[in-house]
């Protein structure tokens, strides 16, 4: 289809009426896309009647570049998934990759993981609430939003040297034991995140406007939830309990207390309100994790820099920040992965946004991908 | 659940599907013939397995290796659905009517590999543009902007 697409057709309802349909192209580059999508609307005044994401601007072929690359630098490709959560991209194929070549991991090396990916989760949620808050006209929260991401993103500059793209996780360990003094900050920030949190909570979420924009608006069913694949927060606003974290441990995520928010309605703001609350949860865990903590190597020693598996495929997944993310291996004994798949927890929400916007008003379209939270670098990869 | 428990399970509910059960690397996989992916993806479903998680393929020289990963929160199990796919005209039936899960990533396996999925309702390029040349994840995928890596010792 052409890209300047907007034109009027006559469509006929079912009902025999004919209607004058105007067909609007939003994006590739718009900023309530929230990266490189775009959306063709088909609109019977301001309503939606269908919405067509068109996706793949942002596809760099990752999964065939890493077929040229030996394990260790497909690490960096990674980040380039999911780059408002790279930590999560780089654990899911580290995790993979230890499973194919049989790698341990020592117990501190298990700790820092979790703990830069409780933290990634924050920083994430900050951006998809914020962002929220943005396109529904509530930009004071986005500003809230983002200086708290702001600390989570100089606490990793402190412990990696990067504020976006990390490269920390690695296969038998992490790059970097803790800085000294790190463990306070970090200390600190979730006591100060705590309050800041339930400042959001009552600025954004109380507020009668964001009520108005964000109930009922998008509506997924659990069962609809289940069927389309949804995982992670968009899963859970519509009251689907699945968390990777709890239904298939890994880690050391048996070893901490925590809940699992959900919601109840299923629409744009239990989506956004169960965001808020697994920060809580997150902060719940990096204390723990903390406090368990014992000395020890950060990483394991003797590793080659050429790592060769076995011939053979593995399949591990992890909770992000979006849902179940996994990384799909295949070795042919080579120091090359034969095969590298990811299964994106953001491509397989965004498909739901054609069933969600229906009937809804072209404004709501926007609040609705942005509950969704899609980060283009995984939806095309 | 563990594998132990998943074979038994699947043994007595279908006991057609027992032989195909098997175990490669630690994960539970059901080899079965291309033909008969959607019945037994059918069957599956139906003894609990009720999300989608993966699809994808495999270019094994001959053949695709064709697969989707099905997962069931209940009984917390996990089980490969595996068949050959034949390179000369691939075809598998589409698994949308079982779940709309499908729809976007049979689309992408179309795109990467060329594998047509009958049933599917709108079966397109998703990633690449329309006017692609070719399928780029088949290992004789050619472009001439493509490099080899050098071999690192």
């Amino acid at each position: 289809m052409p890209l300047d697409v907007e034109s009027r057709e006559a469509v006929e309802t079912a009902e025999g009426e004919v209607v004058d349909e105007l067909v609007v192209n939003v994006g590739p580059s718009h900023p309530s896309t929230h990266g490189v999508c775009r959306v063709i609307i088909h609109l019977d005044g301001e309503i939606v009647t269908r919405a067509e994401p068109v996706i793949g601007y942002l596809h760099r072929g990752i999964e065939k570049m890493a077929e040229n690359r030996t394990y260790l630098q497909v690490v960096p490709l990674t980040d380039r998934l999911d780059y408002v959560g790279s930590m999560y991209s780089n654990w899911a194929y580290c995790r993979s990759v230890e499973r194919l070549a049989d790698i341990p991991v020592p117990e501190r090396a298990e700790y820092l993981r979790v703990i830069v990916c409780e933290l990634q989760r924050i920083a994430s949620h900050m951006m998809a609430i914020g962002s929220n808050g943005a396109d529904t006209g509530a930009l004071t929260l986005f500003v809230y939003a983002f200086d708290q991401r702001e600390h989570v993103v100089e606490l990793f500059e402190e412990l990696c040297g990067q504020r976006l793209t990390y490269n920390y996780v690695r296969p038998g360990g992490v790059s970097h034991d803790m800085p000294e003094g790190w463990a306070d900050d970090v200390r600190a920030f979730t006591a100060a995140h705590r309050s800041a949190l339930a400042e959001m909570d009552k600025l954004f979420f109380g507020n009668v406007i964001t009520r108005g924009r964000l109930k009922g608006i998008g509506v997924l069913s659990a069962d609809d939830a289940v069927a389309w694949g949804a995982s992670g927060p968009v899963a859970r606003g519509s009251g689907v309990n699945w968390d990777l974290r709890k239904h298939d441990p890994y880690s050391v995520y048996p070893r901490f207390d925590f809940d699992i928010p959900t919601g109840t309605d299923g629409d744009c703001y239990d989506r956004a309100r169960v965001r808020l609350y697994e920060c809580y949860e997150s902060c719940r865990i990096i204390e723990q994790a903390l406090a368990q903590m014992q000395p020890g190597p950060h990483r394991t020693e003797g590793l080659p820099r050429l790592i060769a598996p076995p011939p053979g495929d593995a399949y591990d997944h992890i909770e992000s920040a979006r849902g179940a993310l996994g990384v799909y291996l295949v070795s042919d004994g080579s120091t090359r992965p034969y095969r590298m798949k990811v299964r994106s927890p953001a491509f397989c929400n965004l498909a739901l946004l054609p069933t969600l916007a229906e009937g809804h008003m072209l404004s709501d379209l926007v609040a609705i991908l942005g509950s969704l939270d899609p980060v283009f670098g995984e939806v095309d990869r | 659940m563990n594998l132990d428990q998943l074979r038994d399970h699947l043994c007595s509910v279908y006991p057609d599907l027992c032989p195909l059960f098997s175990v490669e690397f630690g994960d539970g996989v059901l080899n079965v013939a291309s033909n008969d992916i959607f019945s037994a993806a059918n069957d599956l479903k139906n003894l609990g397995f009720d999300r989608l998680l993966m699809l994808t393929a495999v270019d094994r020289g001959v053949v695709f290796e064709y697969q989707c990963r099905l997962l069931s929160r209940a009984m917390s199990a996990a089980i490969t659905l595996k068949t050959e796919v034949p390179r000369e005209r691939p075809s598998v039936s589409s698994l949308v009517p079982l779940w709309p899960a499908a729809d976007w990533q049979e689309r992408e396996v179309y795109d990467m590999f060329g594998i047509s999925f009958a049933g599917h309702p709108d079966l397109r390029r998703i990633l690449l543009p329309d006017d692609w040349g070719g399928y780029p994840l088949r290992k004789d995928y050619k472009d001439p902007r493509m490099i080899r890596r050098p071999d690192y010792i």
